[in-house]
Order: structure tokens, then C-alpha cells, then sequence
């Protein structure tokens, strides 16, 4: 939920990274991390395992910049992956304002893709929200693997609502700010929508 | 998609007033107020390098946790939870169902008095948050769109944020 800040001048949005597990969610918002200046970052929060698995959250606070005299900070979560934490995995979505799903392009984790989209909307149907209605942005990561599903064939199966839909390769930087570039847009022109603008 | 929190600079300012009092009143390090969805509204206190928004962040993710243990033994939730460290000790309330307040304290205070100052800013908090819904339905009962700064932004004005 947007949160609109008059006396400080701040708009304040919630991104949520979805997707199945090891699927390059917090490589995502490790390599935002590290490409940006230190001036527009907060610190970047892993609450991981000591596997390096997502546990609950991780959290990168980042500010884009002034709009209309408003700094303008998004606060980018991702979601632990793997199935069992889903109990967790949905006290994140609450209060959503956009949503990236980081899909897994290798033949083999296709399943995992379709569970973890399902998976989704359920939740988010839960905390009242519809993805048909949510700004939404489809990435499709690690593309430079050998055994990858073709990209018409992943978007067939994936894409919902004509999202955008982008290719990644997370580890390399490969589709990561064009995929937040699109769903901030989203959000923010939703907002100029519900300003009645 | 929800409508947006908003917080007026009127309102801001008693909020300021409160937590600066509570914070006084309870011999705190720290106090603030984030809402539940972990961006922070107001702080006051003595700890000048303190991460406010990563608090702000893991003391909603906290709160949520613990709500989802709550529902799971079928209480409706843990309204208080108070964690104590070595040297510095954090109280955490939800206030208004919607927000919530955090004390920072150490041995100059004690859970005792932080808990009884905590009761009275609640009280207040509550006031100035019901003041916010009125201000907020009022202006939408009179078909006043907020004064919102994205009412006319432009793709150009997003594209810039990227630039």
C-alpha cells in the first residue's frame, strides 16, 4: 500500500519478487544493489538460512528520485521460494503495490514455475488483491543456460494479462532494471489513476 | 489496487509531539512509529546512526510473523511484544490496529514505566489516526480528489527517474 508522506515529501511504494525457489529473485535485488550509488540505497536485509536461502525476506530499500517534488523510495522485497515457507511467504504480499515474477527459464523447473504462479494468485487473493488488477511485470531469468524452455513457449505458459515481459540473466545484470523500470512505471501511473488523474 | 496512507503535515506534527513526549516521559533511547507494512511515519530519539528504515522494515516483518504464530493457536494476535537484549531492550504495540510503536530503552528505564507511558501515547496516537480517516473521507465524500503529486505525472517524468 502506497504510503504518502505530505510533512517529509515521500511516496513510498512496496515491490515484491516472486517466484520459485532459486529462481534468481534475490540475485535480482543483489545486483540492483550493488549497480547503484550509495546515496539512493539503503542496506540490503537478507533474513537467509546459512545455505544462503531465502528464509523470509529480503529487503533493498531504494530511492529513484524526486517526482513532482516528491522523493520517490521503493521498497523491493522478495519472498522465500521454496514451498514450504509459504505461511511466510504470504505475510509478504500484504500491502503490495507491484509485483515481478522471476520465472525459471531451464526445461526442468517449469512445474516449479506453474506451482509457484499459481501459488500467487491464490495469495494474493487472499489479502483481497486480484493479479489481473495488480502491476505486474514477467521476467524470465537465466536465460544463458544450455537447457532453456523457448521464450515464446515460457511466455504461452506464463504471461497472464499481456504483462511485460522481459529476459534475464540475473547474475549478469541481463533484463534486471528494465524489469523494475516497468513495474515502477506501473505503479506509479496506477497511482496518477487513483489521484483521479 | 488499496488507496494509498496518507499522512498530512498537521497530523505529522502531533505524532512528532507525542512519541518526542512518550520518549521523555519513558526514558527512551529511541521511539517510532511505522506502519504495518513496514514504512516508517515518525521517529524521535538519541541514536543518531540507527538504520531507521531497515527497523521500520524487520519491526513490521516481526509483527507479521508473530500475528500469523497467533492466528496459528487461535488467538487474534500478540497486540504487545517486548524483546530483551544485554544492554538495550525494544517494546513493541500495535496502535490503531494499523501502526505500530516502537521503544528503544536501557537500564535508565524499565519495562514497567515504558509500558504505562506506551498506554497514555496510544491513547493519543489513536486520536490523530481517526482524525487522519475523517480528514481523508471527508475530502472524498465531497468529490475532492486528494491533493495528490501523481495526479499529472507523465511517462516523461517516470522515464527521468530512470535516466
Amino acid at each position: 500500500m502506497t504510503f504518502i508522506n505530505y510533512a517529509s515529501r515521500e511516496i513510498n511504494c512496496k515491490i515484491v519478487y516472486y517466484g520459485p525457489g532459486l529462481g534468481g529473485k534475490t540475485t535480482n535485488l543483489q545486483y540492483i544493489y550493488d549497480s547503484t550509488a550509495a546515496q539512493a540505497k539503503g542496506k540490503l536485509i537478507s533474513l537467509a538460512t546459512e545455505t544462503d536461502r531465502t528464509l523470509f525476506f529480503d529487503f533493498l530499500p531504494l530511492d529513484l528520485g524526486t517526482v513532482r517534488g516528491f522523493k520517490t523510495r521503493f521498497h523491493l522485497y522478495t519472498v522465500p521460494g521454496q514451498v514450504f515457507y509459504d505461511a511466510s511467504r504470504k505475510l509478504i504480499l500484504k500491502g503490495v503495490d507491484g509485483m515481478v515474477f522471476v520465472a525459471d527459464s531451464q526445461r526442468e523447473r517449469m512445474d516449479a514455475n506453474i506451482e509457484s504462479l499459481f501459488n500467487l494468485e491464490l495469495n494474493l487473493k487472499q489479502h483481497g488483491y486480484d493479479l489481473m488488477k495488480v502491476p505486474y511485470v514477467l521476467q524470465l531469468n537465466k536465460r544463458d543456460l544450455p537447457n532453456v524452455v523457448s521464450m515464446a513457449d515460457l511466455t504461452a505458459e506464463l504471461q497472464r494479462k499481456g504483462e511485460p515481459v522481459f529476459e534475464g540473466v540475473a547474475n549478469r545484470g541481463v533484463g534486471v532494471f528494465d524489469t523494475l523500470k516497468a513495474v515502477a512505471k506501473q505503479v506509479l501511473l496506477e497511482l496518477r489513476k487513483a489521484s483521479g488523474g | 489496487m488499496s488507496t494509498p496512507v496518507v499522512l498530512y503535515e498537521q497530523e505529522y506534527e502531533q505524532l512528532k509531539r507525542v512519541i518526542t513526549r512518550l520518549s521523555a516521559d519513558a526514558n527512551a533511547k529511541f521511539v517510532f512509529l511505522v506502519d504495518k507494512n513496514g514504512q516508517q511515519i515518525a521517529a524521535h530519539g538519541e541514536m543518531l546512526n540507527l538504520d531507521t528504515t531497515s527497523l521500520a522494515s524487520l519491526t513490521a516483518g516481526n509483527v507479521a510473523a508473530t500475528d500469523g504464530l497467533a492466528h496459528l493457536i487461535g488467538e487474534r494476535g500478540f497486540p504487545v511484544l517486548s524483546h530483551e537484549g544485554e544492554r538495550d531492550n525494544i517494546h513493541i504495540s500495535i496502535v490503531a490496529a494499523r501502526v505500530i510503536l516502537v521503544v528503544i530503552f536501557d537500564e535508565r528505564s524499565s519495562l514497567g514505566l515504558v509500558r504505562l507511558r506506551v498506554k497514555r501515547a496510544t491513547a493519543e496516537i489513536n486520536g490523530i489516526f481517526e482524525s487522519i480517516d475523517l480528514k481523508v473521507d471527508s475530502e472524498r465524500n465531497m468529490g475532492m480528489a486528494l491533493d495528490s503529486p501523481f495526479a499529472e505525472i507523465t511517462e516523461a517524468d517516470i522515464d527521468a527517474l530512470f535516466s
